[in-house]
């Protein structure tokens, strides 16, 4: 077996696409009609083969009411839902405020990783790293 | 004085005082942060439920406060005038004692 798709929960898929696209700074890989929503997923430019991260609608309303309450806990406590790793901690943290985004936790280095934490706009906190 | 009782008692523990030292120092952390630093700065390994028992110990005790910046809660260090209580009253106890 192979990872090849993971998934974040956002609020709403054309605004996500919109952030992780063009301020994150992927690229769309699949934009399909699936059960009234989109199978939607970004990959990093550089690996167009590689893991798909699928912006995942938050459902119906007993899942979406049992995911906002859940995400919604995550989020206050500053946990993040997942975690992407990167080149430069410090430099990515510069760009990204300068387009607005807003981090919950600034870049800090401990036992040889550095790692930040910012909100992802949707509904979900996402940690970056280098090591 | 006031019996100071639920401040010695948050004290009276080396995570409680640690956590302390922590947001002392980098003060306005996220629980996950809190969390992250005592894990991999302090060797400290704890649950997040266990760090979070503490943390309700300290809030109640007046030395940390909770506060909600938009969607996020950050852990602030709100002890400054119960510990200063708590040195003034120790540090009589050796005054008598050198007299």
């Amino acid at each position: 077996m192979e990872i090849t798709v993971t998934n974040v929960h956002v609020d709403d898929q054309q605004k996500a696409l919109e952030f992780y696209t063009n301020v994150l700074g992927f690229e769309k890989k699949t934009d399909v009609p699936a059960g009234g929503a989109r199978w939607l997923t970004v990959v990093r430019p550089k690996s167009p083969d590689g893991v798909e991260l699928l912006l995942e609608p938050t459902g119906t309303a007993d899942v979406a009411e049992a995911l906002e309450t859940y995400r919604e806990t995550l989020v206050s406590n500053g946990i993040p839902w997942t975690q992407f790793s990167c080149e430069d901690v410090e430099a990515e943290y510069d760009r990204l405020r300068e387009q607005g985004v807003e981090f919950t936790q600034e870049p800090m280095t401990a036992g040889g990783v550095t790692m930040a934490v910012f909100d992802d706009t949707c509904g979900n906190l996402i940690q970056i790293i280098h090591q | 004085m006031s019996s100071n009782d639920d401040v010695f008692q948050a004290l009276a523990d080396s995570t409680r005082r640690l956590i302390l030292e922590e947001l002392a120092n980098n003060n306005g952390q996220t629980l996950y942060e809190l969390c992250v630093r005592l894990t991999m700065e302090h060797d400290v390994d704890m649950t997040r439920q266990g760090v979070s028992n503490h943390l309700d110990l300290l809030e109640a005790a007046g030395l940390v406060e909770s506060t909600r910046r938009g969607k996020y809660k950050v852990l602030e260090f709100a002890g400054t005038d119960q510990i200063h209580d708590v040195g003034t009253w120790l540090h009589r106890l050796t005054e008598k004692d050198s007299k």
